[in-house]
């Protein structure tokens, strides 16, 4: 059933500021892979574009292009600066 | 341990049974300083001052405004406009006279930042801004001590605790491995642009303090290696694993001098919009228009009459042996605009900011009698570029 592989959608979660431009969560699907995940986040919300996050695939910060399979869960997490 | 008071005054947590009078001796004997004493930086010097950490330093350079109070807790409006270093230290010495606690009245820089550090055990983050951030991870990276990190924004905020290694040969990652440069100022709205629910930073606060006591004491588990982010509206709590970075380090000064010479405040900064005169349409030229970009920079190094200079400061890396050019720090720009002699002349400094306004001056100087650039994301950018082709 490799064709299951990406049906599952991959669920979001947004952290700080950023959830101005996206909300808090949402899930997209067909995501094959963590750069493709921010090209189509970039599409549907522009602004996104030139902020600055993290990627956490399932509690873990990845720096790399990282590939998604099924209901992986994906952090976006912005610096915060207040103290 | 040796009077009757104290151990009456740390009873409550001397009878736990992972805790003990082991636990309190060493938190007695703890060196800590807090950089920032303010909305994160009262709560965790409350709990560590009434706990016992034997010497805590409190560096500030600010003073009390009554915008403060609504989360800065250890101040009063008595306190309006005096030192907060020494205002927090006063308070918190009446709180527990049996540690020494020392106020630093003064504005950290690279110049001063090391020998506050080193002459501590660990360092409590509890800055307003990211390029005293920066700079404090870098100083705690070079040096070596564990940086107990925290942050906020609106509702929600972040703990972590870098650079820490519980056995010899761990693996400990900093500021850097989660995000490896600063944001420019104008990326991400501070509290005083975005707000601040003010409990949060006690909640914060009171963690990182939680944090260090841990780390002291060898109880429990630290965030080591571990962000948490924390929602105050939803309480959800969302911890992430970090892992350390291949290029981090380079992006750190790689010795204490190169630190001192490293310019922080620019790192962060946008280039100054007041430099292009927006009321002469002659000299003004949008500050796009300098910039060029890698591949096109490359291929401009290989023609002759091409000025290439690096407007950084001396020290500061990655240090550049790729290609021929000229330093003229942007500091001393001013005075040498007229030796510069080349038809084409590219500026490059680290992201790309410092040399688009060292553009803008040569411009200012010689108009459209030059072909001034400025590299587009700076050298940083340049050498990442490098290695991907290389590789």
């Amino acid at each position: 059933m490799m064709s299951q592989q990406n049906i599952m959608p991959v669920n979001i979660i947004i952290f700080g500021q950023l959830t101005d431009i996206t909300g808090s969560s949402l899930s997209l699907d067909n995501i094959t892979d963590t750069d493709n995940l921010v090209r189509q986040l970039n599409k549907l919300y522009p602004a996104l574009a030139d902020k600055k996050y993290v990627v956490a695939v399932d509690k873990q910060v990845v720096t790399t292009n990282t590939v998604l399979t099924n209901n992986n869960t994906v952090a976006l997490l912005p610096p915060f600066s207040g103290g | 341990m040796n009077n009757i008071s104290s151990y009456e005054r740390y009873q409550r947590q001397m009878i736990l049974k992972e805790f003990g009078e082991a636990a309190q001796q060493k938190l007695l004997q703890a060196k800590v300083i807090v950089i920032g004493a303010g909305g994160l930086g009262c709560p965790a010097l409350q709990y560590m001052a009434a706990a016992g950490v034997g010497t805590i330093g409190i560096a500030d350079h600010d003073t009390v405004a009554l915008n403060n109070l609504q989360r800065q807790v250890l101040y009063t409006v008595n306190d309006v406009g005096e030192s907060k270093a020494e205002k927090a230290a006063s308070r918190l010495q009446e709180l527990n006279p049996d540690i020494e606690i020392i106020p630093y009245n003064v504005r950290l820089i690279p110049q001063n930042t090391l020998s506050f550090v080193k002459a501590f055990d660990i360092i409590i983050d509890g800055t307003d801004n990211f390029s005293t951030r920066y700079m404090i991870n870098d100083a705690c990276v070079l040096l070596n001590k564990p940086l107990v990190y925290g942050a906020v924004s609106q509702y929600e905020g972040q703990v972590a605790v870098f650079n820490y290694r519980q056995n010899e040969g761990d693996t400990a990652v900093n500021y850097r491995d989660l995000f490896p440069q600063p944001p420019k100022d104008d990326e991400v709205l501070n509290c005083e642009e975005a707000g601040v629910l003010g409990i949060l930073p006690g909640i914060i606060g009171t963690m990182m303090a939680n944090e260090t006591i841990k780390i002291i004491t060898g109880i429990g588990e630290p965030l080591i290696n571990q962000l948490l982010t924390y929602n105050a509206l939803n309480n959800q709590v969302y911890q992430v694993s970090l892992f350390a970075g291949k290029e981090t380090r380079s992006l750190i000064p790689e010795s204490e001098a190169a630190f001192t010479q490293t310019d922080y405040e620019w790192l962060c900064a946008s280039p100054s919009r007041n430099a292009i005169a927006p009321d002469s349409p002659d000299s003004y030229r949008d500050r796009d228009g300098f910039e060029i970009d890698i591949e096109n920079f490359n291929t401009l190094l290989t023609s002759d009459d091409i000025t290439v200079i690096d407007v950084r400061e001396p020290g500061e890396i990655p240090v550049v042996n790729e290609f021929i050019f000229e330093r003229i720090p942007l500091s001393q720009l001013k005075e040498n605009l007229a030796g510069i002699k080349s038809n084409t002349v590219v500026f490059f400094c680290q992201t790309g900011k410092r040399s688009l306004q060292a553009a803008q001056w040569l411009f200012d100087t010689f108009g459209k009698t030059k072909n001034i650039y400025s590299l587009q994301g700076g050298i940083l950018q340049w050498k990442k570029f490098q290695k991907k082709q290389t590789t």
